[in-house]
């Protein structure tokens, strides 16, 4: 069954979420604006120190607490704003409307208890007044769902007696067993081999089209985002710095981090004669540039760029989705 | 043989698996390396490729001779890697030098810049403080860093120059053959491209050979000259890198290339998705390493090992399909 890329179930405007140290203010998320419509796959792209964990945390107000706050801005889920959810509230959201599935299997799963026990955990929250024998049926289904083989004995083994790839169809079966409407995967591959990353990847794809899921990978790797993903936001020091349809983000990347980062990554399809390398590295969090950031790096960059951050413009004609934050897209 | 700086024959390491605590038993062997051939010509990088498990890091391990072979022997220059003695052996250590993956890790904390880089000089030769401190201004210079760093730490510096340093320790005794085990995964992606063109302009520099372990294909296909892809122990094909990408004949790199993620939405990989896992190295399955997972698998498969044959020059391949 094909997906349907349905009505906007996620929006996120503006949202700010910074760090505060004794040190300074790290502004770990410093405005992100998308939305995520219900089937869709989106990407959020961008290197470490980019804030794209940050935000993935916010999105389930798991930011790291009391040192990040969301300061501003808003998250909007099928019309409710979470940031002003209470934790009580949140704990009946998270799970169950929106779930996430972390970068590392190994430490996701509680070595202490059985591959059973942590799914009946997800389950019983939602399903309270069952009984703990079709709470355990429920966990061998979402097993199966996963296409873990011999789920009835899988569930008796504990974390470590099985693969790095099983584990991570583990803690997927955990986020979709309380079938919720938005998950973000973060990193989910990083940790596994090609050949199981890439059935990783397919069992996603199927769950997404017999669920109508909406996915957020969060990624540095624009094979991922080739792969699975309809749109694309890139992020550079906090802050999007364009967003759009993935062909077009491909075929057309505005933003000079854009180009450059696609045109530093080799390709296994064919012949690279050199590289293109962007010099120096990003910027320290809790010391921004003034204007925008990508400036000291911009082989574009000229006086306003540093010392006014540009706005976001339209790309191309009007009406499409692609839009990117640079000066030299402003509407002459 | 001048052209060749490393030659590895019959190449084995089996780690034995025991039980027991006092009286240990030995129950079975882990065939990690078994039986791999390959050389090394100057100038030139060869890669080797393949999943985790496969024995890329076993070999690399061999070739620094931090492991010792259970059979079969490592040359360099014509000589025994493994029956080097005293001097001879500090030689073969200032010749071949390794960069690791996560140079968070591979550097000492507590040291000086200065001193790590230096410190393969001053451990395997006799050389004055005027030359080492001339040495490693030189090879900072040349990976990009600034000698007036050389006085901090290590964490004063960011992923990428902490890799910059590994490469100028690496480079600084003028060794002929670097190994480069997974060089570029820990960085960040715009820090790699940098990393890579850097390698590149080094080998051209100092003419020196790379053994690159890497499971990334793309960065294999920008770095290396040949390419060995290493499935449960054994090379299962080995050609030029052009050839490779282009026509693989192993039904196991057919599915590693398919299995990688496209470099654009709109090029589409043959779908050969890979049944189960890598199985255990302690049991290998019989006949062909591959045939429980392969999608051609016949019944010879299981029962006769392939071997290695050229197919085409410089092209070898292990398969029953190919002959």
């Amino acid at each position: 069954m094909p997906r349907q890329i349905g009505d906007v179930i996620l929006e996120v405007e503006d949202l700010h979420t910074y760090i505060f140290t004794r040190f300074g203010t790290v502004k770990a998320v410093d405005g992100v604006t998308f939305n995520l419509r219900q089937g869709e796959a989106l990407a959020i792209v961008g290197e470490s120190g980019s804030g794209k964990t940050m935000t993935a945390l916010s999105l389930l107000k798991l930011q790291p607490r009391p040192a990040a706050r969301i300061v501003k801005g808003s998250i909007r889920l099928e019309g409710e704003n979470l940031v002003d959810k209470t934790e009580q509230e949140m704990r009946q959201i998270r799970g169950r409307r929106i779930s996430m599935i972390l970068q590392d299997p190994q430490t996701s799963l509680n070595p202490v208890f059985t591959i059973g026990n942590q799914l009946t955990e997800a389950i019983a929250i939602h399903h309270a007044h069952d009984e703990k024998r079709s709470l355990v049926q429920r966990a061998i289904d979402g097993l199966k769902q996963v296409r873990v083989a011999a789920p009835e004995r899988r569930v008796e083994d504990y974390p470590h007696q099985i693969s790095g790839g099983m584990k991570q169809r583990v803690v997927g079966a955990i986020a979709i067993s309380c079938e919720p409407k938005v998950i973000i995967a973060d990193e989910p591959t990083t940790s596994l081999d090609v050949t199981i990353q890439a059935q990783y990847l397919r069992l996603l794809r199927e769950i997404q089209e017999a669920t109508n899921l909406a996915l957020i990978f969060i990624t540095h790797d624009f094979g991922i985002v080739a792969k699975m993903c309809d749109r694309v936001v890139v992020m550079y020091a906090g802050r999007h710095v364009e967003s759009g349809p993935v062909r077009d983000i491909f075929n057309k990347p505005s933003h000079p981090y854009t180009q450059a980062l696609l045109k530093s990554v080799p390709s296994m399809d064919e012949d690279v004669e050199r590289l293109y390398s962007i010099d120096g590295q990003p910027p320290a969090l809790w010391d921004l540039p003034e204007g925008c950031r990508f400036a000291p790096r911009c082989p574009y960059a000229d006086d306003r760029c540093r010392r006014e951050y540009p706005p976001t413009f339209i790309v191309g004609k009007n009406g499409t989705e692609h839009t990117a934050a640079c000066w030299r897209l402003e509407p002459v | 043989m001048s052209t060749q700086v490393l030659q590895v024959q019959g190449l084995k390491k089996h780690f034995p698996v025991t039980k027991g605590m006092v009286w240990k038993t030995v129950i079975g062997h882990v065939q990690a390396v078994d039986g791999i051939d390959f050389s090394v010509a100057r100038g030139e990088t060869l890669a080797i490729v393949g999943e985790s498990g496969c024995g890329k890091t076993t070999t690399a391990k061999l070739v620094l001779r931090l492991e010792e072979p259970t059979e079969g022997k490592v040359l360099a220059d014509g000589k025994d890697v493994h029956a080097l003695e005293g001097d001879a052996l500090r030689e073969y250590r200032t010749t071949v030098q390794a960069v690791f993956q996560d140079p968070w890790s591979s550097l000492n904390p507590r040291m000086r810049v200065r001193d790590i880089v230096a410190e393969p000089l001053i451990i395997n030769r006799d050389v004055s403080d005027q030359e080492v401190k001339e040495r490693v201004e030189e090879v900072m210079n040349s990976v990009g860093l600034r000698p007036q760093q050389a006085n901090n730490y290590p964490h004063e510096f960011s992923g990428g120059q902490r890799q910059r340093i590994a490469v100028a320790s690496a480079l600084v005794s003028n060794p002929k053959l670097l190994i480069l085990d997974e060089p570029v995964s820990a960085l960040d992606v715009s820090i790699r491209a940098q990393i890579m063109n850097l390698l590149v302009d080094l080998q051209k520099q100092y003419d020196v050979s790379y053994l690159l372990i890497a499971h990334h294909l793309a960065t294999t296909r920008y770095m290396a000259n040949e390419v060995a892809v290493m499935y449960l122990g054994k090379i299962v094909e080995k050609a030029r890198t052009k050839d490779l990408f282009e026509k693989p004949l192993h039904p196991y790199t057919k599915a590693l290339f398919s299995a990688a993620l496209p470099s654009h939405p709109d090029i589409k990989h043959d779908e050969i998705i890979l049944v189960g896992e890598v199985p255990s190295p302690i049991n290998p399955p019989s006949g062909c390493r591959f045939h429980p997972r392969c999608p051609f698998a016949m019944p010879r498969c299981s029962e006769e090992e392939p071997q290695l044959r050229e197919v085409s020059p410089n092209h070898v391949v292990s398969c029953h399909l190919v002959e």
